[in-house]
């Protein structure tokens, strides 16, 4: 199985997608173009409301690196992490991504812009931000929602399943182009 | 989040001041924001394109039909709700939504789905098992189509945004089961206890 396989096969997925979407709206007699204006409103808000969140990170994110106080913690933990093959960005992102969506996005944006979409760390982080949701917040607020104190054991299970993506993110983002 | 950001900023700034290179500190934040605002603007063109194909395959109805594809493998996951209560319906729907890759549109039902579960609940204020393994499957998050990554890979400058889907369907799956087990190793432990006492 090699990338370049996985990669022109799955690239007429969103395509074939979204014709399918048209033709079983077309069909369902959905005013397809009002429809469309009216998400893509709230695309707008979307981005909007995420702005500051890109603007905190990016500024504590370029800090950080910057300053050079990254080098020194990617050194701390280079012994763990060369365990596992994960650059130190990744497993930050991780632990942002179970604490907020907006935040964590922001961050692999930031990936994006420093390292290129298409270079490993880019690939590791899509696929992880991909295979992970916000633990922490989703926890809150739907047992919030209800007015439930006692969640149990609903966040270490949440949590043993966000360390199961890293692993598994590595392994496949090493496995496939490495 | 607090705590990750003053640590970023602080530890940033304590680094510059012990190598002498404060300078560095303002220079790193204000570029920073600049390139912040520059990705949200076109942030704007990919997230409005993909949330109104969404829309439209919301409004056709897709998620029903992909919540009554996927309820013959989630109903054995629920054992303790009865048949044919609305709880299961809602759980579907925010399965659905999440698996096409609608997060919006997901929250709704997942609301819905607790306010479900929490009238078979009965201690109020603790969590049911059902609950539990509802929201092992909702953060471990369960994409088919991570539609607003490959958007945003699309906006960074990729050569080929969706050759990702590969790999996150890899990920996805594992943490998902990883989620269910750990959450059925949990509700049988607890059981034990619980007959224990």
């Amino acid at each position: 199985m090699t990338a370049e396989m996985l990669g022109t096969n799955v690239s007429w997925v969103i395509p074939v997608l979204i014709f399918v979407v048209f033709i079983y709206a077309h069909a369902k007699k959905i005013r397809i173009f009002e429809t469309f204006v009216e998400g893509a409103r709230d695309g707008l808000f979307m981005a909007a409301r995420i702005v500051p969140y890109l603007i905190g990170i990016y500024v504590a994110v370029g800090v950080f690196r910057e300053s050079g106080a990254i080098d020194i913690l990617v050194n701390l933990l280079s012994p763990l992490l060369s365990l596992v093959g994960a650059p130190a960005e990744v497993l930050f992102l991780t632990i942002v991504r179970s604490l907020s969506g907006p935040a964590a996005l922001g961050m692999m944006l930031e990936i994006f812009d420093t390292h290129g979409p298409d270079s490993f760390i880019g690939r590791l982080a899509s696929t992880l931000i991909g295979s992970t949701d916000t633990t922490f917040y989703i926890i809150a607020v739907y047992f919030g929602s209800v007015g439930i104190r006692n969640t149990r054991y609903s966040i270490p299970v949440g949590l043993f399943a966000d360390f199961a993506s890293f692993l598994a993110s590595v392994f496949i983002v090493r496995k496939m182009y490495l | 989040m607090n705590y990750i950001f003053s640590f970023l900023i602080l530890s940033g700034i304590t680094v510059a001041f012990l190598s002498g290179r404060m300078d560095v500190v303002v220079n790193a934040a204000v570029t920073s924001a600049e390139s912040a605002v520059e990705r949200a603007v076109s942030l704007i063109a990919v997230v409005s394109l993909w949330l109104g194909i969404a829309r439209v395959a919301e409004k056709a109805g897709l998620i029903d039909a992909m919540s009554r594809a996927i309820a013959p493998f989630f109903r054995w996951l629920f054992p303790s709700i009865p048949k044919g209560h609305p709880a299961l319906g809602c759980i579907l729907m925010n399965l659905s939504a999440n698996m096409l890759g609608f997060g919006s549109a997901a929250t709704p039902f997942g609301l819905k789905a607790m306010q479900e579960l929490q009238s078979l609940n009965k201690k109020p204020d603790t969590a049911t098992e059902a609950m539990c393994t509802f929201l092992a499957i909702n953060t471990s998050s369960v994409t088919l189509v991570p539609a607003t990554l490959v958007a945003l890979r699309t906006s960074a400058g990729s050569k080929n945004p969706s050759e990702i889907v590969g790999a996150v369907l890899f990920a996805t799956t594992c943490s998902t089961l990883a989620a269910i087990t750990a959450d059925y190793v949990m509700r049988i432990t607890n059981r034990w206890r619980s007959k224990g006492l």
